[in-house]
């Protein structure tokens, strides 16, 4: 036992000691998926901003709106603009021919992005559009350079320039400085993380949506099983006597 | 009132007596349960590192339920699967649950059965007379080692496609018949849905038929010969008058209440990370894996499951592609031959000697450490460490016969230690 | 078992009591594990959320459908038989009552709105499942009075082509066939004078 503890902290640290884990920069997200009310906001940016693109075709309207707390009238009058029934997933008009055609490949569905990528990944993606008129989009993204997306949001955030200086030591490559607002948006700086924050929310949420359910029945399940353990371990304790 | 109860009760027990002698004149129920129960004596003196055993048999049966139950929603199609395992994730009652069981099952079963093997080194369980034992449980390894890999494509993420490509594509190395191989494997020129469909044949049918079948030999060839101990020694050596070994208790009751107690500490961490962290970090579900399969775009970071990953740094550690792969599968048959290659007639790592106890500590510490490593980015520091670590993992096995032959070793009491 | 309940009355010694208590308490705490371990395994056989999806509320407009006519559509795997009945197909539905097995439909499956003498909510539109209630074979339409295969009583309805179970108009079903009860009303409501919808009588979807 104590050999296999020293041979594991051994094999940590020299590992840990030799790779210092290095990365892409993300902002922290910082959302909370048990916050009702910025889910429904989220719900809500996500049906007029991202759904006319994007699918989401594993989640339901109907119990996206149950866990949401939103009754069955106020997901149909706020939340459905296309005609399908509450039961049904939430998928977009948009042919992938179409797609296709407009954007290079059709927009990936968001169902589970939130698990591939991360929070802070959409996160700072969402605050990495900058103006590059030499594209189609008028945009790029300092997290995924060259991406097909438009900057949706634009009206909200501005537009805003990327700072890039060169870095003469490895042969001239450009390096990302910051960002410069040219153009302030129709809100605040502080009001936009707060709508994308809400957008990454509810993004998570749609990842996996038994999260919540999921920790509440772990803690009775953990408790559960202490109660057995107790009373397991007296068993045991009792039954051993005999060999002592 | 009492008495009619009573007069029930006993009408029941005869009742039940004399069904269970219907039973044994023509099947050895009552025998099977003393030989491998109720008088089957295993020693007295077991510590934590004994309680694998059972944790993996209870592993085995939790991916067995949990993997039907899958089977009932998923479908080994590549235009449907990553589909159906939203479905089963979303739509299916509960399927949220028998799928986190099942992907975390995976891993929990490699945790227990690479500690389970652990146990094996330090105290000699692969040791005259236990050489069968030890083989059969190498080749359930190897079946558990399929049985991951297959199991890995089915939900047709983009991690999962890329690691059957990968792991496919190591066949290909074999000269003269390795192309033909891979395409053999897969049944077309790349992972499909031809390749899904079989794998998933392998994974649900044929490696869990041959898993359980190998188990029960496994615990018959176990039963046969008597479990070691943490001393090492043979308790059937030393009987009482009863012709029972003194120092061994009943299997049942004494040692299923204590595996009761290790199988529910184990739950406990097992519904620890269920509920609260499936994904284990991306360690036990990949992120890419949310992703599903695109055959135009490899992940960023690939890595296998953790529990291949120290083979695959070894693999990494060799700059020639034949070279890795017989240097990889040498590795994992290596084991094998352990029963052989330790020439030292002490059993328990208590009484070997220092060689022996650095070599063993040596051996975990580059075994952990090229599992790390094949995780990690691919970087002249990783390379560095890959091939340090190989290197003393063959040392561990080659140099065996050497070191083990004129250990100092320690005077082994002859009945157990409390 | 017996003489550990034995030893229990008698309490010779404490651990003895003890011993049996706590087996009984590792027994039973077990055994709960076991039935809550089973209720998600077992509860994952019901409809999932897209069967349920599927299996919502269908819609049928009835404007096209002519008096006289029928039609089907399907609703959760079973055929659904709308009927736009005629004034002598609906009076026809007094005519038999004598020869009828349930003629006030007290025994058999419809919603309260059509446990009246027509079966339906609107006199004229009969809305059915198609599923017999003898071994759930799909009933034919036979609507024509009295043809020469089905004898000189038959006053129109629907035939079983499986046993020969015998429904009239209302899906009510006959004396001496081997179906015991009528055929089943399902939940369905007129979302406006046009649309029919099969599968629910409550909300606004």
């Amino acid at each position: 036992m104590r050999i296999a503890v020293i041979a594991f902290v051994l094999s940590l640290g020299l590992a840990g000691a030799a790779f210092a884990q290095e990365g892409a920069k993300l902002e922290p997200a910082n959302n909370n998926i048990a916050n009702v009310g910025s889910l429904q906001r989220g719900a809500k940016y996500f049906v007029n901003y991202c759904l006319g693109c994007h699918s989401a075709k594993y989640v339901r309207y109907n119990r996206m709106a149950q866990d949401l707390q939103i009754t069955e009238k106020q997901l149909v009058e706020n939340l459905m603009f296309t005609g399908e029934r509450p039961f049904d997933t939430m998928a977009n008009a948009m042919r992938p021919a179409d797609a296709t055609r407009w954007f290079g490949r059709p927009p990936p569905d968001l169902s589970l992005m939130a698990r591939a990528r991360g929070a802070d990944y959409i996160y700072t993606f969402l605050h990495s559009f900058y103006a590059a008129p030499n594209r189609p989009t008028g945009v790029d993204n300092i997290v995924l350079p060259g991406t097909a997306m438009p900057h949706v949001l634009w009206k909200l955030q501005g537009v805003q320039h990327a700072k890039f200086t060169t870095d003469a030591e490895h042969g001239g490559a450009q390096v990302f400085e910051g960002f410069e607002s040219v153009r302030s948006g129709d809100l605040s700086a502080e009001e936009y993380d707060n709508v994308v924050r809400d957008i990454v929310n509810f993004l998570d949420y749609i990842g996996e949506p038994i999260k919540m359910q999921r920790q509440q029945l772990g803690i009775r399940v953990i408790g559960f099983l202490l109660v057995f353990l107790l009373i397991a371990y007296m068993l045991k304790r009792e039954i051993w006597k005999d060999v002592h | 009132m009492a008495s009619s109860e009573a007069d029930v009760l006993d009408r029941l027990g005869s009742g039940l007596r004399a069904l269970g002698a219907w039973i044994d004149d023509r099947f050895p129920m009552t025998k099977l349960i003393k030989e491998h129960a109720t008088e089957y004596y295993a020693s007295k003196n077991f510590n934590v590192w004994y309680g694998f055993g059972i944790l993996a048999t209870f592993v085995l049966v939790l991916q067995l339920v949990t993997g039907i139950f899958l089977t009932m929603n998923y479908k080994p199609a590549a235009a449907d699967a990553f589909a159906s395992v939203e479905y089963i994730m979303r739509d299916v009652n509960w399927g949220w649950l028998i799928r986190y069981l099942h992907s975390t099952g995976a891993s929990a079963f490699f945790i227990v059965v690479y500690l389970h093997m652990f146990r094996g080194l330090l105290y000699g369980s692969y040791k005259k007379p236990r050489e069968l034992v030890w083989i059969i449980g190498m080749f359930i390894y190897l079946c558990l080692m399929a049985e991951g890999f297959f199991g890995y494509l089915l939900p047709w993420g983009n991690m999962s496609y890329w690691g059957a490509q990968v792991i496919v594509s190591l066949f290909g190395s074999i000269p003269v018949v390795g192309n033909g191989l891979s395409e053999w494997i897969r049944g077309d020129f790349f992972i499909s849905d031809i390749t899904l469909n079989r794998f998933f044949a392998f994974h649900v049918i044929a490696v869990p038929l041959m898993l359980v079948m190998l188990v029960v030999v496994h615990i018959m060839a176990l039963h046969e010969v008597g479990s070691n101990n943490p001393d090492g020694i043979e308790i059937k050596e030393h009987k009482g008058p009863d012709g029972k070994p003194i120092d061994g208790v009943a299997f049942h009751p004494y040692h299923t209440s204590k595996d009761l107690v290790i199988i529910i500490v184990f739950l406990i961490a097992f519904a620890a990370v269920v509920f609260f962290a499936p994904d284990m970090g991306g360690y036990f579900l990949e992120h890419a894996n949310f992703e599903p399969a695109n055959q135009l775009q490899t992940p960023p970071e690939i890595a296998p499951v953790w529990y291949f990953t120290p083979f695959y740094a070894m693999l990494r550690a060799v700059p020639n592609k034949l070279a890795g792969v017989v240097l990889m599968g040498t590795a994992v048959l290596l084991p094998f031959f352990l029963p052989w290659l330790d020439r030292c007639r002490v059993k328990s790592i208590r009484y070997r000697g220092t060689v022996y106890k650095v070599a063993l500590m040596v051996f975990a510490v580059s075994f952990i450490g090229l599992g790390y490593c094949g995780l990690q980015k691919p970087t002249e520091m990783v390379y560095l460490f890959c091939r340090i670590f190989t290197i003393l993992y063959f040392a561990f096995f080659v140099l065996m016969p050497f070191y083990s032959r004129h250990e100092k070793t320690k005077p082994v009491p002859t009945r157990v230690t409390p | 078992m017996a003489p550990l309940v034995k030893g229990c009355s008698v309490a010779e010694s404490t651990g003895f009591t003890r011993r049996h208590f706590l087996t009984v308490a590792t027994l039973v705490t077990g055994g709960a594990g076991v039935v809550g371990t089973a209720v998600p395994f077992v509860s994952s056989f019901n409809p999932s959320a897209r069967a349920q999806a599927l299996g919502g509320p269908v819609q049928f407009d009835i404007s096209k459908l002519e008096r006289g006519a029928l039609a089907k559509v399907e609703w959760r795997g079973r055929p659904i038989y709308i009927v736009h009945r005629t004034e002598e197909m609906l009076a026809s539905l007094g005519k038999d009552e004598a020869l009828l097995r349930d003629p006030t439909s007290k025994e058999s499956a419809q919603p309260s709105y059509a446990t009246n003498e027509h079966r339906s909510l609107r006199p004229e539109f009969l809305v059915l499942e198609g599923v017999c209630t003898h071994l759930g074979c799909a009933p034919l339409p036979r609507f024509e009075v009295a043809p020469a295969d089905l004898g000189p009583n038959w006053p129109g309805g629907f035939f079983c082509p499986c046993h020969g179970s015998r429904f009239d108009l209302a899906g009510r079903v006959f004396q001496g066939v081997p179906a015991p009860l009528n055929l089943p009303v399902p939940a369905y409501r007129f979302v406006n004078d046009n649309t029919l919808l099969i599968g629910s009588d409550t909300g606004n979807s």
